[in-house]
C-alpha cells in the first residue's frame, strides 16, 4: 500500500501529465464543492444532471458545423457553453413557469440534448469522434491550458458565490420571503443554474458529462450528512471531491485503468459510508 | 360592505384598506367584495374554513397577487410598493427542516433589502440579535434551524419578520403544529409585540384569537368583521362553511343581524 502511494507521489513529481491532472482535480474540487453544495441544498440535483447531459447537443453541433462549414473557432467548448446557456434558459423558464410538470419537461430537454448530440456526432464528416471522452472525460489528457482555464472559472464561481451568498441562500430557503424583501428570486435562480452550467461545461473536458454530474451531487450530498452549516458543507464537499479525484487518479495510474469510473466509485463509496453512518447514529 | 372603523382613532391614516376587492384563480372566484380597514395599533385575526380565501387575502395584502377587482392599499400605496414595511411570518412547517442554516442566518434574511452584495453590516447583525432577544431566543442564535423545535422555529420566523423593522406584522397560522406549552410561550411573545405593533394574523386557534385579537375578520369568499368575543353559534357557522358566496347576500344580512355582528 505504501509503495502504491509512493509510486504515485513520484509520478506527480516527474510526470507533467499526472501533475496537471492532480492540479486540475484540485481546482475542480473547489468549483464542484461550492456549486454542488448550493445545488444539493436547493434540491435541484436533477436540474444539474439535465444541464450536464443536454450540453452534449452543443458539443455534437459544434463538431458537425465546424467540419461541414470549416469553422475552426467553433470548438466543442464553444458548443458546450452555448448549449449550457440555452439549457439554463429553457430549464429555468420551465421550472418557474410549469412547476407541476417540471420533472417531465426537464427530462425531455435532457433526452433531446443527448439525442441531438449523438446524431450530430454520427453525421459529422471526417475522423470519428471519441464520444467516451465527452461522456466520461479523461483527466489524464488535461493540459496546462485546461488547468489555467479551470482555475479562472473557479475564481469567477467563488467570487460570484461569495458576493451573492446570502441572497442565494435566502432564495433557496424561502423564495416568497426573499421576494418580499425586494430580492429578484428569478434572477438568483438563473444565477445558480448558470453557475452550475459554467461548472459542468468547463469541467466536461476533465471529468466528462456523467462524472461532472456525479461530482456535483455526491460529495455535497455526503458532506450535508455531517454538517448543518452551509459553509462547512462547502468546505467538506471540496475536501471530499479532492480526495475522490486524487484517489481515483492514483488507482487508475497504478492499475492502468480509466480514471473517470474510479473517481465516481470513490464518490459513491463516500456517499454510501455516510449514508450507513448516519443511519447507525440516528 | 362598508369599512369597519370600530376601535381605532378615526383621524389616524389607514394602515390597510381594501375596497371591493375580488380575486379569481382562472375562472374560480376565491374572494368577492372584500372591504375592510385596519388602523395602526389594531390587532385583527382572520379566521375561516380552509379554501375560504384567507391565504389569498394575505397574498393580496403582501402584494404577491394583484386583485382582479377593487383595490388594496397599504399605507396608502399599492402593497408591492411598500413590501418592506411589512413583516411576514409564514408557517414554520413549510420549510425544509434540514436546511443547513443557523437561527441568526434566518433572522438576517429580514435585512436582505439592506445589502446589495457581500456581508451584512454590523447594524444588521445588531438588529437581528435584538429581534431574537425580543422573542426570547437570544441564546439560540448559532443553533442550526434543524435542531430547533416547532415552536422555536416559529419564534425565529417571528424574529426574522421583526428584523425587517416593519410597521405591521402579518402572521400565517403561527400556532399550527406546535404543542400547548410552546403555544403559550409564542402567545406571550406576540402579546408583547401587540403592545407596540399592528398585527394581522391568520389562525384557526380560537385561544390565540381571544388572547390577541381586537376583532375578527371571518373570511369565507366574502368577509365579515366581528367584534370579540365571538358567540359559539357564529364560530360554528364560520367553520362549517355555511356563510358562503352562493348564499343570498340578504341572508347574510339577516344572519348577522340576528347575531348582532358588525358588517364590513
Amino acid at each position: 500500500m505504501t509503495d502504491f502511494f509512493a509510486d504515485f507521489i513520484d509520478a506527480v513529481g516527474t510526470v507533467p501529465l499526472i501533475r496537471y491532472s492532480l492540479l486540475a482535480g484540485a481546482v475542480s474540487s473547489l468549483i464542484f464543492g461550492v456549486v454542488g453544495s448550493l445545488v444539493v441544498t436547493r434540491h435541484i440535483a436533477y436540474v444539474a444532471a439535465a444541464i450536464a447531459h443536454s450540453i452534449l447537443g452543443g458539443i455534437g453541433a459544434s463538431v458537425y458545423y465546424s467540419r461541414v462549414h470549416d469553422l475552426p473557432w467553433l470548438t466543442p467548448m464553444v458548443g458546450a457553453i452555448v448549449a449550457g446557456l440555452i439549457s439554463v434558459a429553457l430549464i429555468g423558464w420551465v421550472s418557474l413557469r410549469f412547476k407541476e410538470r417540471e420533472d417531465t419537461i426537464i427530462g425531455a430537454i435532457w433526452s433531446a440534448g443527448m439525442a441531438a448530440g449523438l446524431l450530430f456526432l454520427h453525421y459529422s464528416p471526417g475522423k470519428a469522434v471519441n464520444l467516451e471522452s465527452y461522456i466520461f472525460g479523461n483527466i489524464l489528457l488535461t493540459s496546462r491550458e485546461d488547468v489555467v482555464m479551470t482555475l479562472a472559472l473557479g475564481l469567477v464561481v467563488l467570487l460570484l458565490v461569495a458576493v451573492f451568498y446570502h441572497k442565494l441562500v435566502a432564495v433557496s430557503f424561502d423564495e416568497e420571503f426573499a421576494r418580499l424583501r425586494g430580492v429578484s428570486t428569478r434572477a438568483y435562480y438563473f444565477l445558480l443554474l448558470a453557475l452550475t452550467a459554467m461548472s459542468v461545461v468547463l469541467l466536461v473536458r476533465i471529468a466528462g458529462i456523467i462524472l461532472a454530474q456525479a461530482l456535483i451531487i455526491l460529495p455535497a450530498a455526503t458532506a450535508s450528512r455531517f454538517s448543518r452549516s452551509l459553509w462547512t458543507i462547502m468546505v467538506i464537499a471540496v475536501a471530499i471531491t479532492f480526495l475522490c479525484n486524487t484517489v481515483g487518479l492514483a488507482v487508475s495510474y497504478e492499475l492502468d485503468v480509466p480514471t473517470g469510473p474510479f473517481v465516481v466509485f470513490v464518490a459513491v463509496a463516500f456517499y454510501a459510508v455516510s449514508f450507513l453512518y448516519r443511519r447507525r447514529t440516528h | 360592505m362598508s369599512p369597519n372603523e370600530n376601535s381605532a382613532d378615526p383621524h389616524q391614516p389607514h394602515l390597510v384598506e381594501c375596497r371591493g376587492v375580488g380575486f379569481a384563480y382562472s375562472r374560480t372566484k376565491v374572494l368577492e367584495e372584500v372591504s375592510f380597514v385596519l388602523h395602526r395599533g389594531e390587532s385583527l385575526c382572520m379566521i375561516g374554513p380552509n379554501g375560504g380565501g384567507k391565504s389569498t387575502l394575505v397574498k393580496l395584502l403582501l402584494g404577491l397577487l394583484e386583485p382582479t377587482e377593487g383595490q388594496v392599499r397599504v399605507l396608502g400605496r399599492k402593497p408591492s410598493e411598500v413590501r418592506t414595511a411589512m413583516g411576514y411570518v409564514p408557517q414554520a412547517m413549510r420549510f425544509d427542516p434540514q436546511f443547513p442554516v443557523a437561527a441568526i442566518d434566518i433572522v438576517l434574511m429580514g435585512r436582505l433589502d439592506r445589502i446589495r452584495m457581500g456581508r451584512f453590516s454590523r447594524r444588521c447583525r445588531e438588529v437581528a440579535n435584538e429581534a431574537l432577544a425580543e422573542v426570547g431566543m437570544a441564546g439560540f442564535a448559532k443553533r442550526p434551524f434543524s435542531d430547533l423545535s416547532g415552536g422555536e422555529r416559529q419564534r425565529v420566523l417571528v424574529a426574522r419578520a421583526l428584523a425587517c423593522e416593519p410597521q405591521f406584522l402579518i402572521l400565517d397560522e403561527p400556532t399550527a403544529n406546535i404543542d400547548l406549552a410552546v403555544e403559550a410561550q409564542l402567545i406571550e411573545s406576540l402579546a408583547r409585540l401587540r403592545e407596540r405593533m399592528t398585527i394581522l394574523m391568520v389562525t384557526h386557534d380560537l385561544d390565540l384569537v381571544a388572547a390577541l385579537g381586537d376583532s375578527v375578520l371571518c373570511v369565507n369568499h366574502l368577509v365579515h368583521r366581528h367584534p370579540l368575543p365571538l358567540s359559539g353559534e357564529t364560530i360554528q357557522e364560520i367553520f362549517s362553511g355555511r356563510r358562503r358566496l352562493e348564499h343570498d347576500r340578504r341572508a347574510h344580512v339577516d344572519e348577522d343581524a340576528a347575531h348582532a355582528c358588525d358588517h364590513d
